[in-house]
């Protein structure tokens, strides 16, 4: 009981850290919402624009809103917002040259695993051979 | 391979995997403008002190200018000041001021007491051209070419050297560097 309480300052608190602002629908104020937690705070750089109280995350926020009224899509909103501060905005980073190592990476040490594993094995089948041999 | 090497060359890599990120740690602050090689954005904003008179990129055209970000709130500016005023009174090229997120009295004053370098102050109330110019601290600055085209932009205060280096020759017709001051040291 003690930390539902704790827990529900703590969410008081957060939502305080946003302005309150009127969305048509359910759906339009998810998408907001989705939006502004990926992309990044460019002035407090380990943070979202859903999460940082700077003056230039709260008009980026206002910007994401105003664009979503007018109609645009999450693609354009992203866009004019990389057109501004780069792909640095986007904390989900576009498959494209200069990122695929990144994207590819976890596949390769994927790879890298199973190449090792493979190799323990097959040495460990050959030790058993062996014992299996001697014995 | 000896399988017995194998978490020794996973550590190497570690560790060379760690150093590059030291060495680059302190650039990574700096965002690299996509702005470089691009038109200055569309701006229309009243001069201070002077609020019926509006001045858009169209007001500049033809000519090097550069444009400073600032505000009477920012610390760095003041750092900054000085070198913004060498660079005004050598006549090299028109200092532009950017005024942003400030109140026109704030900003007067503070050019009142520091002294008033620029060639014409714009007002940036909101901050919303800011926004356009992808402006993220304060102070910047633009460098403009002739066309319109941003063709090299500081995060942070110039200094003497970064004029030199990076904004004389430009202006003077010998460019050099790729815009990116970060890649520049």
């Amino acid at each position: 009981m003690k930390l539902f309480g704790l827990l529900s300052i703590f969410l008081a608190v957060s939502a305080f850290a946003q302005e309150p602002l009127v969305f048509e629908s359910q759906q339009q104020q998810d998408r907001f919402n989705q939006l502004t937690q990926e992309l990044r705070c460019v002035v407090c750089q380990n943070q979202n624009l859903a999460d940082s109280d700077a003056p230039l995350a709260h008009d980026l926020r206002d910007e994401v809103y105003a664009m979503l009224q007018t109609g645009k899509s999450n693609e354009e909103i992203k866009q004019f917002l990389v057109q501004r501060y780069g792909d640095f905005v986007l904390y989900r980073p576009p498959v494209q040259t200069n990122t695929y190592l990144l994207w590819l990476a976890p596949l390769l040490i994927l790879l890298g695993g199973a190449w090792v594993l493979r190799s323990n094995i097959k040495k460990r089948t050959a030790l058993l051979g062996d014992d299996n041999n001697t014995a | 391979m000896n399988s017995r090497m194998v978490p020794l060359v996973v550590f190497g890599l570690l560790v060379v995997l760690l150093l590059v990120g030291l060495k680059i740690s302190d650039r990574k602050t700096l965002l690299p403008s996509p702005l470089i090689g691009k038109p200055v954005p569309a701006f229309d904003l009243p001069v201070l002190g002077n609020p019926e008179q509006r001045m858009s990129r169209e007001s500049f055209l033809g000519k090097y200018y550069l444009v400073n970000f600032w505000a009477s709130w920012c610390v760095t500016c003041r750092v900054e000041h000085p070198v913004i005023t060498d660079l005004a009174e050598s006549k090299l090229l028109p200092v532009i001021g950017f005024n942003f997120r400030d109140q026109p009295e704030d900003a007067k004053a503070w050019l009142q007491h520091f002294g008033d370098p620029y060639d014409i102050n714009l007002t940036d109330l909101d901050g919303r051209t800011s926004i356009d110019f992808g402006v993220y601290a304060a102070p910047e600055s633009f460098l403009v070419d002739p066309a319109g085209m941003i063709v090299f932009k500081q995060i942070g205060a110039l200094t003497p050297e970064i004029i030199e280096t990076e904004i004389r020759p430009r202006v003077m017709g010998a460019p050099s560097g790729n815009g990116n001051t970060e890649s520049g040291n």
